[in-house]
């Protein structure tokens, strides 16, 4: 698939939710072609954002809109020792510099300890911060999660921090519109994370690139909004940067009475604004594909980009069965991972088990984890560890027991933040480790290790593979 | 602020391999810091461990090369500006490839380094001609869109957008949103949640 970075490029999409917001947002067209378009929503944490604030003190610029941005810390936090100073200097470092900004610049910061820090990605929707028909921007890929509210959200570099810092604008050009249909009822055993994973495998890493993807059907429908964040989370692994599902009662319903959700006769009001910023029934797309929720197994990656997926119960692909332009990273990934072609991952051993990160680091995923954990040892030789998405999330987990469920079963319980998701806190795999894990991406060297590896499954089957000791079928613990 | 883009030229070096991610460009535990300053030196630090030496960003005849000659999907994964910033405090000023990823070259165009593409047949000719030496000075022309390696000339691409903005200098886009202030208080005057959302 060609990539198309003109600006802007031209689209089709008509009446889409994606063309009624970005339409809405439009300050101007800048002399390059691009759209300068309003952000409604800047969510920043400790590791892209304070070279923008140097780079806003360099020019002499200030915040422009204070009250439109909001911080928290997750990528360094420790999840075990988390007392002040961090044993981390470096992070200890970032840590102070993110405090010192919000300072200065009378910027809401959610801090350890605050009850509401947690992943970015996890806490603005738990805050009601996230809402329909926003732009929402972070420096972070995954920010895309936030477009399960129906906003357009998507993650931006460093100078763009700043340029949101200084203008609360971005310099932006127009994406097209995939719409992502799925329809039916998903099977036993089949999550969330199956669903996009089995997007992503089918489309590949790059098809969404210069595509919004709008998920669509009844599939989506009938998921929560936790759900729907985890299949919009992982948009961008697949080259979209931005995914979102149209606002409906599901949405409505999480929304409500949350800290920064509309009240009262506002309530009334946005109700009916986002009902109309929902894409029309006759929209135009400038690409439609269509999934039958049936079709989709429990997924497992066995290579080193996010689109290298099998069902569980499929052979790793042989070279002669892959496409020509995906044979040289197949080759690479057998090699890295030490993985036959041919070979079932099913029986793999498993060194590490994570469960968290923004992808599947919420309650309801520490729930369907703890049902297979529950009675149940994590096998010998294995480390298996729980991360809460947020402080919120390890509050309501420990309030329903899902702690002791997975402490009594040999996991650890740890504090809230990304840990390793991407390894930038001492939670890391070492050497060639493999792990199971439920975040995102199993890039080499992602989780702390340069020869570690990640196969990426659902919370459930993470839970499975730690109990069993190797890459399990999570349909074997369910009757 | 005004930097006008017209044509890089310098040393070449090849780095061959698709789908190279911003994780490998620079490694996690590279992005505690608060500054950009010191990431040249760590700049696809476990795949240079890993070669010991054979990477091209170690290998002697490769020092003080100024253009990057990649191959498909550069730069995919994370946004992290960190990774086209480690890549150009270690000095590279510009980048050919056959496709890059969309957040990255995004953040490329923000710091004033061009990424141009070509077809995969001219990437492997540059790729090797540059290895088979090194010292050829590579041009890479946005005005003529073309690169230039001493007898080899070859297309190359950039959408208009983007290539009129290294040219005219504005591809710093900070100054012009911030002169826009009051379009963008009217804007955000226009959008209903803007009162309800604040978290003042
Ligand atoms: S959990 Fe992982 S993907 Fe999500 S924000 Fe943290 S590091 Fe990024």
């Amino acid at each position: 698939m060609e990539m198309d970075l003109d600006f802007p490029i031209r689209t089709m999409s008509k009446g889409t939710l994606f063309d009624k917001v970005w339409d809405l947002h439009t300050v101007g067209t800048l002399p390059s072609g691009q759209t300068q378009l309003f952000i409604g929503l800047h969510l920043i944490h400790e590791v892209t954002s304070p070279q923008a604030f140097a780079m806003l003190r360099d020019r002499g610029l200030k915040v422009l809109f204070p009250e439109r941005t909001v911080a928290t810390v997750d990528h360094i936090v420790p999840t075990t020792n988390q007392a002040r100073p961090f044993v981390d200097d470096l992070a200890e470092e970032m840590m102070q510099e993110l405090e010192k900004n919000c300072a200065e610049h009378h910027i809401r910061f959610y801090n350890i300890g605050s009850g509401q820090q947690g992943i970015v990605h996890v806490i603005a929707p738990e805050l009601g911060l996230t809402q329909p028909g926003m732009t929402v921007a972070c420096g972070d890929s995954h920010t895309s999660t936030h477009g399960a509210f129906g906003a357009i959200a998507f993650g931006i570099g460093t100078s763009q921090v700043r340029d949101v810092l200084a203008s609360q604008t971005l310099a932006l050009a127009k994406l097209k519109v995939r719409r992502i249909e799925v329809n039916g009822s998903l099977k036993p055993g089949v999550y969330a994370k199956d669903v996009i994973l089995h997007i992503i495998r089918t489309l590949g890493v790059k098809g969404g690139v210069g595509y919004a993807y709008e998920y669509a059907g009844t599939t989506f429908e009938q998921m929560s909004m936790e759900e729907r964040m985890t299949v919009c989370n992982m948009s961008i692994e697949g080259g979209a940067r931005c995914g979102y599902v149209n606002p409906d009662q599901v949405t409505y319903d999480y929304l409500k009475g949350r800290e920064f959700a509309p009240k009262g006769e506002e309530w009334e009001k946005a109700i009916a604004w986002w009902e109309s910023i929902r894409s029309d029934v006759d929209a135009e797309y400038d690409d439609i594909v269509v999934f039958d929720a049936a079709d989709i197994p429990p997924t497992v990656t066995w290579g080193i980009t996010p689109g290298q997926g099998v069902a569980i119960n499929e052979p790793i692909p042989t070279p002669e069965s892959l496409k020509e332009e995906d044979r040289q990273i197949a080759a690479e990934a057998y090699a890295y991972m030490g993985l036959q072609p041919g070979q079932l991952l099913q029986g793999t051993p498993i060194d590490v088990c994570f469960i968290g990160s923004c992808t599947n680091g919420r309650l309801s995923d520490l729930r369907e984890a703890a049902k297979v954990a529950k009675g149940r040892r994590v096998a010998a030789g294995v480390k298996a560890f729980v991360v809460p998405g947020s402080e919120r999330v390890k509050r309501e987990a420990e309030a329903e027991g899902l702690d002791q469920i997975f402490i009594a079963a040999g996991f650890e319980w740890r504090e809230p933040g990304c840990s390793m998701c991407l390894a930038m806190n001492p939670d890391k795999l070492e050497g060639r480790q493999i792990s199971a894990s439920a975040s995102n991406r199993n890039f080499k060297g992602r989780q702390g290790s340069a020869t570690g590896r990640t196969l990426l499954m659902s919370p459930a089957m993470v839970a499975a593979a730690a109990v069993t000791g190797h890459v399990t079928d999570v349909r074997e613990f369910m009757n | 602020m005004v930097s006008e883009v017209k044509q890089v030229s310098g040393r070449g070096i090849p780095l061959v391999g698709d789908d190279i991610d911003t994780d490998r460009i620079i490694p996690a535990r590279y992005l505690r810091c608060v500054t950009f300053d010191g990431l040249g030196a760590h700049v696809f630090a476990d795949d240079r461990d890993h070669l010991q030496g054979q990477h091209a960003f170690d290998q002697p005849q490769f020092q003080g090369a100024e253009i990057l000659v990649v191959n498909r999907n550069f730069g995919c994964g994370s946004s992290r500006e960190h990774a086209p910033q480690a890549i150009a405090k270690w000095g590279i000023k510009a980048l050919i490839g056959e496709s890059f990823a969309e957040i990255f070259f995004g953040n490329c165009v923000a710091m004033g380094i061009p990424c141009v593409t070509a077809v995969a047949e001219t990437i492997r000719q540059l790729q090797e001609k540059i290895a088979s030496n090194p010292q050829a000075v590579v041009t890479l022309d946005l005005e003529q869109q073309e690169v230039r390696c001493n007898d080899f000339v070859a297309p190359v691409k950039m959408k208009d957008g983007p290539r009129h903005m290294f040219i005219s200098g504005t591809w710093d886009a900070c100054g012009q949103l911030v002169s826009h202030a009051e379009q963008i208080r009217a804007t955000a005057a226009k959008l209903p949640y803007v009162s309800w959302s604040s978290t003042r």
